[in-house]
């Protein structure tokens, strides 16, 4: 792969209409490096989080991913979206197709894997996130972390060299927003690149290697975790994390 | 099904109130038409006397063992299992149709020697018209509704161009305009093709709508998660979205293909000799209308029971996964 880089903005702007929710944001994500982007609702991280796999399109500057720069030639936004995973906050799994299928099909149909080493890999990856006795079950029949972490297992089944986490944990019931997590933190332990919108604090103090606070549209401060949390230097990111820390 | 309360409460049929509208009900009926002359009166000769005789002393006994026969029954029925009750009721109301239909004394050999012909020729034609119908206008409707949904201004415009037009017309007319009308600008189709193409354009025009409704009801978030891994429009629409779609187009779809089934008939007005035609033709040769009429739309009614077996079965398929 070229460069150091996994994924480079810079200068990104981007409008719904005459409204502005992203401005001039710049952010590197190095190979390796796992970010949280945190900060309050509509202040644009799940925007960004979506540019970076083109599912939304932005208007002013440049996103590099895998060293291809996204633009309007579906050839390479196809390219990028094969190696980038990424994962939702209502997690969107296929109803229709079972655990199994939902990990294979991605394989199946679009890198041409035959069918049993397909589905070796799929229980392969349903085995790392803990839940391969529910591979023949429907996604209806299983609770929202089960889904949530099948929805991780069908993204990785890709074997991409980055994940995308949109608030994965936000739909979920609290007893299962650990489950999810945890099996996110040992993806990050492995070493996989990943950029993860959230609001679990915690989470992002023992993983993150940078954490990245957003508010309007703008990126307002970035550092490691320890500083960002114990030494604030904007007064928005300290009111932010005054009302978030406090329970 | 409905949503079903917890809650039991007592069957309709059982409760002394409904019990008495359904007896007052019968029991005017019985007392408009006079069933004396029927086998109950004849049944009744020990009570009433001479059926034919007996007024309206006759009239009102009979009515009341009829009345109280019918409360009977529709108050067992009550008791037995859903299963049972369905069975039964179907029974029943067979067995009446066919009590009526008995009435018009009709020749059953007469049926019985045309219905070789009936079937070979009449209900093979029918079949064959409905069949590719139903290919054209469902290859139609899968493209008719991705333009309407396109973001493409002339996809859009022609598909509801075309919906609007082959919609707002007769499906009768729609026939001549084709059978008739292109001729004159020479070109020449028979009876067969220009069926064929009317009922395509109209159905597929109606199934446009179906679709359209079928795929706009699948969440954002399926093609979100679907584009996200990779999958291009085409893989997308036919893995993810039409199969997903498919329980809510189904229901609706199976009642167009049953109103094509039966629409086919008009193609009898240009000459063709589906089940229609043969019905009226062999019907007017020999003054036995009803006959043939008859046998037909029990004919006609089969197909369609038959189909919407397949219907329930198909549906029964694609809900699987609405386990819980």
């Amino acid at each position: 792969m070229i460069g150091e880089n996994a994924i480079e903005v810079k200068h990104v702007s981007k409008w719904y209409g005459a409204f502005q929710v992203l401005h001039d944001v710049n952010l590197t994500v190095r190979k390796g490096e796992r970010i949280v982007i945190c900060g309050p609702s509509g202040s644009g991280k799940s925007t960004l989080i979506r540019c970076f796999n083109r599912l939304e399109a932005h208007q002013k500057g440049d996103i590099t991913v895998n060293g291809i720069s996204l633009h309007n030639k579906m050839r390479d936004i196809a390219e990028v979206r094969r190696k980038v995973g990424m994962v939702f906050q209502h997690f969107n799994l296929f109803p229709h197709m079972t655990v199994l299928m939902n990990c294979m099909a991605g394989p199946m149909w679009i890198n041409g894997v035959p069918k049993k080493e397909a589905r070796d890999r799929a229980m392969h990856y349903l085995k790392k996130v803990r839940i391969p006795e529910q591979a023949n079950k429907f996604p209806s029949q299983l609770s929202g972390g089960q889904q949530q972490r099948v929805a991780i297992a069908r993204s990785l089944s890709m074997q991409p060299t980055v994940m995308l986490f949109d608030e994965p944990t936000s739909a979920l019931d609290p007893e299962m927003v650990a489950e999810v997590l945890e099996t996110i933190t040992t993806l990050a332990h492995e070493g996989m690149t990943m950029v993860c919108v959230t609001h679990e604090m915690g989470f992002a103090r023992a993983v993150a290697d940078r954490v990245v606070f957003m508010d309007a549209g703008r990126i307002v401060e970035e550092g490691r975790p320890d500083g960002f949390f114990s030494d604030p230097q904007h007064e928005r990111t300290k009111l932010f994390l005054s009302q978030v820390l406090r329970h | 099904m409905l949503y079903n309360d917890t809650v039991d409460s007592e069957a309709l049929v059982h409760r002394p109130w409904f019990v008495a509208i359904v007896f007052a009900v019968v029991m005017a009926i019985c007392s408009a038409i006079n069933f004396t002359d029927t086998w109950m009166g004849e049944l009744m000769r020990a009570v009433i006397g001479e059926p034919l005789t007996s007024g309206l002393y006759g009239r009102f006994a009979t009515g009341l063992v009829l009345s109280l026969l019918f409360c009977a029954n529709v108050i067992v029925i009550g008791f037995i299992p859903f299963k049972a009750q369905v069975i039964t009721v179907w029974v029943e109301l067979l067995l009446s149709f066919l009590a009526f239909f008995n009435a018009f004394d009709l020749s059953l050999p007469f049926i019985w020697d045309k219905l070789p012909i009936l079937l070979s020729q009449g209900l093979f034609t029918t079949l064959y018209v409905a069949a590719v119908s139903i290919f054209f206008a469902t290859i139609l409707a899968i493209i008719g509704a991705v333009a309407k949904l396109s973001g493409n201004g002339f996809a859009y415009a022609i598909a509801s161009f075309y919906t609007s037009f082959f919609r707002g017309l007769p499906l009768l007319m729609q026939l001549y305009l084709i059978y008739l009308g292109l001729p004159q600008l020479g070109v020449v189709l028979d009876a067969v093709p220009s069926g064929v193409l009317a009922l395509s354009l109209c159905y597929g025009a109606y199934m446009t709508e179906i679709f359209r409704a079928g795929i706009q009801s699948i969440d954002r978030g399926q093609w979100e998660a679907s584009r996200s891994i990779g999958f291009g429009f085409g893989l997308t629409m036919r893995k993810i979205i039409l199969p997903q779609a498919l329980p809510v187009i189904i229901p609706p779809t199976g009642n167009q293909f049953i109103s094509m089934l039966k629409d086919s008939s008009l193609v009898s007005i240009v000459g063709v000799w589906e089940l229609m035609f043969l019905a009226r033709a062999l019907g007017q040769a020999t003054f036995k209308h009803m006959e043939m009429l008859i046998a037909v739309a029990l004919i006609y009614w089969i197909l369609s029971a038959c189909m919407e077996i397949v219907q329930a079965r198909i549906e029964r398929h694609y809900n699987r996964s609405k386990v819980r």
